[in-house]
């Protein structure tokens, strides 16, 4: 894997990024079904939640097998605080919050422990699965937080939707995708920011190689630490979407979520933030319309998409496109080949 | 304070039943160029990975400006001042020469500064035409020399370098040995090297090791002349 994206201005990415979703917010609402409009919002929700790994594992190289953790404590500090509290907006702060103070527990242990990579995956993981048996065992009366029955494998239906802040108004379908476009555009101008600055450099320099980071003086452990706690609010905010345009259930925390995620940043571009999200949403919409059909599991194809890209096209959607872009926009005279490939990115 | 901005005392590596060192004393002054010398596996390397925290020795102190730092943090004892280049090219390979250097510049804040830095740098070691290479996909030598640079532009006290001239074509070797030099007027160098014509090019004080000890130490002439160190060294060396 080599990458360059670090010492070049990422102005134009940004800015078509919010030229695109301008014209989401002030168009779709206006044309789409609410059925397509709840659904899209989902799948913003969804690109948040891919980015958070895009972020983590194609910048710190850390592989999180269980992303999905902090997706769902995300949602379910959300909906308990906000039953709780009967507000909203402090309640977002916890869907944040919380899922990122998880994360520097558990990654305290996990880097300072000095883990191997094998062990990382393998934790994340375990903590993801025993997170969904206990979730998904908290059917009872006795498992309430304060007002909120956590409902075992039922979730928490009656999740409160966002208010505006002060008014107390719950936000309209057409307000929910307004604020998960801004969201998504947010976090990624937020990701493309990060990965330029010294601190972002320093993340990279460490997944390139630890040993020489911590020879020049690179705090690696706690540069891995910080990655890994910001990662964990993005997921968490993206679980606070998700939780305002369905409900907060433990299938959050399950394995299929945490792989479909995994999914996304590979066939999208492992080191790539757009292409992620572009597999995110491109992959949903295929297995809607597979599900729609109902011919095929869209399990299975999800399967064989990651196979066939790890197989043929590794480095994923936004490099290869990226390549043949180049390809076509010069002339086929001898070409600098790479230098071009990475400044196209 | 002593008056050396190194000293060692009596430390040892152990692995397991391998002793790679077994009570070295070890002393250099500031501004000092010294070359370790020794067989293979005479404990050369595993005595820089004491250095500079990536071992902690079994025993002994190693005091450097005054402090000990043995056993501790990679990145605290680089941050106090000790700049190595590994034996084996340690680099981050996806990224370009351009930034492997901006990188290592971590201290130096301003933009402007820090690009001034890196063309310098480039310049001074010869490696500006590949400045926009990615350091996976380069020769040996040539790796070598980035990270050669690396360490200039990370403007430690004490510079370690750990067979810069392997991997090297005969122009490089004789560029190395001037950057060394030109080095050692504003830093504190130890270079191990095995090319007793190359270390004829840049060092008159020499250090042998054998077998996890120092052996002899020296003017480079003399040391050359001891009949302990060529038996140990070039008898070993010629009869291996
Ligand atoms: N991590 C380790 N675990 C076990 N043994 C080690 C380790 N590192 C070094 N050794 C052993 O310690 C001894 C000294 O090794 P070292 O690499 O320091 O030698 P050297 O003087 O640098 O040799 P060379 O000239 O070949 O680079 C060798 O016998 C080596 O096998
Ligand atoms: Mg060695």
């Amino acid at each position: 894997m080599t990458l360059s994206t670090f010492c070049r201005a990422s102005g134009t990415h940004v800015a078509l990024a919010a030229v695109a979703m301008l014209a989401a917010i002030v168009i779709f609402p206006k044309v789409a079904p609410l059925y397509t409009l709840i659904n899209v919002t989902l799948y913003m929700s969804m690109g948040v939640f891919a980015l958070s790994l895009a972020l983590l594992w194609g910048y710190g190289g850390i592989l999180c097998f269980g992303q999905s953790a902090f997706f769902g404590l995300g949602a379910y500090a959300y909906a308990i605080a906000a039953i709780n509290f009967g507000d909203t907006t402090l309640a977002s702060a916890f869907a944040i919050g919380i899922p990122a103070l998880f994360a520097a527990g558990l990654g305290y242990f996990l880097f300072y422990g000095r883990l191997s990579d094998v062990y990382l995956g393998v934790i994340t993981l375990t903590v993801t699965l025993i997170l969904f048996k206990l979730i998904n065992s908290t059917g009872g009366d006795a498992w309430r937080i304060g007002e909120a029955r956590l409902g075992g494998f039922n979730g928490i239906p009656n999740t409160p939707l966002l208010t505006m802040p002060f008014t107390g108004i719950p936000l309209s379908p057409a307000n929910l995708f307004t604020l998960a476009c801004i969201a998504l555009f947010a976090t990624y101008a937020l990701c493309k920011r990060l990965i330029t600055t010294r601190f972002g450099r320093a993340v990279i320099a460490v997944r390139e190689n630890e040993v020489r980071a911590e020879l020049l003086g690179y705090n690696a452990r706690r540069l891995k630490l910080a990655i890994f706690v910001i990662s964990a609010g993005i997921a968490g905010l993206a679980g606070l979407l998700f939780a305002n345009s369905v409900f907060v259930s433990p299938t959050m925390f399950s394995l299929s979520m945490a792989a479909q995620v995994l999914i996304w940043v590979v066939v999208g571009g492992l080191g790539t933030l757009f292409g992620p999200v572009a597999a995110c949403f491109a992959l949903q919409i295929a297995a809607a319309a597979l599900g729609k059909l109902g011919l095929i599991d869209p399990n299975i194809v999800l399967g064989l998409v990651l196979v066939v890209f790890v197989v043929f096209v590794p480095g994923g959607i936004q490099p290869a496109l990226a390549a043949l872009l180049a390809r076509i926009l010069t002339p086929p005279r001898g070409s600098p080949g790479h230098m071009r490939e990475e400044a196209a990115r | 304070m002593s008056v050396h901005l190194l000293e060692a005392r009596d430390v040892a590596m152990h692995f397991g039943g391998v002793k790679a060192l077994d009570g070295v004393d070890f002393r250099l002054k500031k501004g000092e160029l010294r070359c370790l010398l020794g067989p293979n596996g005479a404990g050369k390397s595993t005595f820089f990975r004491c250095l500079t925290g990536t071992h902690k020795p079994t025993r002994g102190h190693i005091l450097f400006k005054g402090t000990d730092i043995a056993g501790k943090e990679r990145h605290d004892i680089a941050r106090a001042g000790i700049g190595v280049k590994t034996q084996v090219p340690s680099l981050f390979d996806g990224l370009t020469t351009h930034e492997n250097l901006w990188l290592a510049l971590r201290t130096v804040r301003n933009a402007v500064a820090r690009e001034e830095k890196i063309a310098d740098v480039m310049e001074r070691v010869g490696i500006s035409p590949l400045r926009d290479n990615v350091l996976g996909r380069m020769a040996h030598g040539q790796r070598q020399l980035v990270e050669l640079a690396m360490v200039v532009a990370s403007d430690p006290d004490l510079v370690l370098l750990d067979e810069p001239a392997a991997g090297m074509t005969d122009g490089e070797v004789e560029r190395l040995a001037s950057i060394i030099r030109d080095l050692n007027r504003t830093h504190t160098v130890v270079v191990v090297e095995h090319d007793m014509h190359f270390i004829r090019m840049i060092a008159d004080q020499v250090t042998v090791f054998h077998q996890g000890r120092i052996l002899a130490e020296g003017h480079v002439e003399s040391i050359l002349a001891n009949q302990t160190v060529r038996d140990v060294y070039l008898g070993k060396k010629h009869g291996a």
